[in-house]
């Protein structure tokens, strides 16, 4: 059993994990802020396209996007996000962000909203009724309060993203779960080896919970 | 959108003239976007009618898609029934009386929910077809189910005891005051209410659980997918295969998602239970602080906020108003 832990580099298949976790994450977020201000702003068009999108990308499985994304966008349509002097792996890595980032996107969008819809419509009229212009009163009052509101909703997505890169072993990621796969395919069907990977996506998760939602709490406006 | 009324003023004219360039904009962009899809669609000659008439005949959908669907749905909906009785045992045991047995339970509940369901999927059916012996099929089949119901039982775990906590007061109070015991309480007041309320919310883990059992394409459970893939190594048209697919996963979510809230529309209009009926994630969403907080159906959960808020914030006007 232990000669299995030195064999396999499974501190770099969790190192994998983060990665794609980091820049999924980072790639989600942008995507999402602009899809969340798409669909609070006034112009009809945004919102409906906003919608659009979040609808079928948060009904559509993560592994269809995914598996779209490396067998369609990159071996079919031949769209390379890297030079074409990159190994298949550089490839496979950034098509993963890719498609993780656009369906966590999604529900990123709708984290930020929940954000901005737990403002009460009273702050902007008092930013209003003091004489606040529009851009005042979205800095100094209606953003500050909808961030803080989106933080809860906000970790769980980060949660949910992290849990969810082991699919990107299904487009050949050489990330922790398909390290695992590797494992116990070729070494020991034990239940060690189940909760040795499962314990490392606690560890990475856990923390994250714990932190956002004492930040929630911390940041929380009283009402 | 209520958002606006927090946001925005109502247009004057030169802001009426920024939202008509806008809309110009944000039309040309997604035009842009669709247009550079479909060109790339067309240069790599996946636009060729050959690709897409098998949809239009009837061997198509009776040898591939459908068989793909039913099988998607076959474990979607076994998983959703071993998935309630497990979230009912599990929710029970967390709201019983004796520590040991609500602290096991709460372990039990918090460990499947932060663990990665393909993790469980892939070891289940490994574990499975090497220690028992089973055949690819069967084994590939219970993976998925397991791994399903290990998921998706512990969420709605929280569900039942965020559904009892979620109860007024005296609704226990009641119960015991006139001689039941605590368990035959919880059993006969408080659960049947809390499930009422829970029902949209179940209706939306489904959406959940149908999107999850996609993962069973990894352990060649033969689902939809990988009905697209036969499909498309048999046609060659792999990409069209994934987008009628990827259309029919939309549509049954999409119908689902409308369904729940048309439920909880009606259980709130009939007062069948004292708590408001709640969205699956609302709770998941503000959690009550467990470590884990999972946030698939986040967005059901966060229209029903707004939702809530909406209704609050008109209440309210309407009140200034008069």
């Amino acid at each position: 059993m232990l000669d299995i832990l030195t064999r396999y580099d499974i501190l770099g298949a969790f190192w994998m994990t983060i990665q794609l976790s980091f820049w999924a994450a980072l790639g989600s977020l942008a995507l999402g802020t602009i899809l969340a201000i798409m669909r609070v702003s006034p112009v009809a068009v945004l919102q409906k396209l906003g919608a659009l999108y979040v609808n079928v990308a948060r009904n559509t499985p993560l592994t269809l996007i995914l598996v779209f994304c490396v067998l369609g966008a990159f071996y079919i349509l031949q769209l390379s996000l890297a030079p074409a002097s990159a190994p298949l792996r550089t490839q496979i890595f950034l098509w993963a962000i890719v498609g993780l980032s656009l369906y966590h996107a999604a529900f990123v969008c709708e984290a930020l909203r929940s954000g901005v819809n737990t403002v009460p419509v009273g702050q902007a009229e008092a930013a209003r009724a003091i004489g606040l212009t529009f851009t005042q009163s979205l800095s100094q009052v209606i953003l500050p309060q909808a961030f803080r509101g989106a933080i809860a909703p906000l970790g769980s997505v980060l949660i949910a993203l992290i849990k969810n890169t082991t699919v990107a072993s299904i487009i050949g990621s050489q990330e922790a779960s398909a390290m695992m796969k590797t494992i116990v395919e070729n070494e020991t069907g034990s239940l060690l080896v189940f909760f040795i990977f499962a314990l490392g996506f606690v560890i990475l998760t856990l923390p994250i919970g714990v932190g956002f939602t004492e930040m929630s709490r911390r940041l929380a406006v009283k009402r | 959108m209520s958002a606006q009324a927090v946001l925005f003023d109502a247009p004057g004219p030169k802001a009426r003239r920024r939202h008509a360039i806008l809309t110009v904009l944000g039309l040309l962009l997604a035009a842009g976007i669709f247009g550079a899809f479909i060109w790339r669609l067309y240069e790599t000659a996946q636009l060729e009618p050959q690709l897409w008439t098998p949809f239009l005949e009837g061997q198509t959908w009776t040898q591939y898609l459908l068989p793909g669907l039913w099988r998607t749905l076959q474990a979607a909906l076994v998983s959703v029934v071993f998935a309630i009785v497990f979230g009912l045992i599990f929710g029970m045991g967390r709201l019983s009386q004796a520590r040991p047995l609500r602290w096991a339970c709460g372990v039990i509940v918090e460990f499947f929910r932060s663990v990665p369901v393909l993790l469980m999927m892939t070891f289940l059916f490994f574990f499975m077809a090497r220690n028992f012996g089973m055949p690819g099929q069967t084994a590939s089949f219970w993976a998925v189910i397991v791994g399903l119901t290990l998921y998706n039982g512990s969420v709605i775990a929280e569900l039942v005891r965020s559904g009892v906590h979620q109860l007024p007061k005296g609704q226990r109070e009641a119960g015991l005051a006139i001689g039941l015991t605590s368990a035959k309480t919880l059993r006969s007041i408080e659960l049947p209410q809390a499930l009422t309320a829970m029902l949209p919310a179940l209706m939306s883990q489904l959406v959940v659980i149908l999107k999850d059992s996609a993962l069973g394409t990894a352990i060649t459970y033969p689902e939809l997918i990988a009905a697209a893939r036969q499909l498309g190594s048999r046609h060659g048209n792999v990409i069209a295969a994934y987008i009628v697919v990827g259309i029919i996963f939309v549509l049954i979510n999409w119908l689902l998602t409308v369904a729940a809230g048309r439920v909880e529309r009606f259980i709130n209009r009939r007062g069948h239970t004292a708590a408001p009926a709640k969205t699956a994630a609302s709770t998941l969403v503000q959690g009550g602080g467990a470590p884990g907080e999972f946030g698939a159906n986040i967005a059901d959960a966060v229209e029903e906020e707004v939702d809530d808020w909406r209704d609050r914030n008109q209440r309210g006007r309407r009140v200034a108003d008069e």
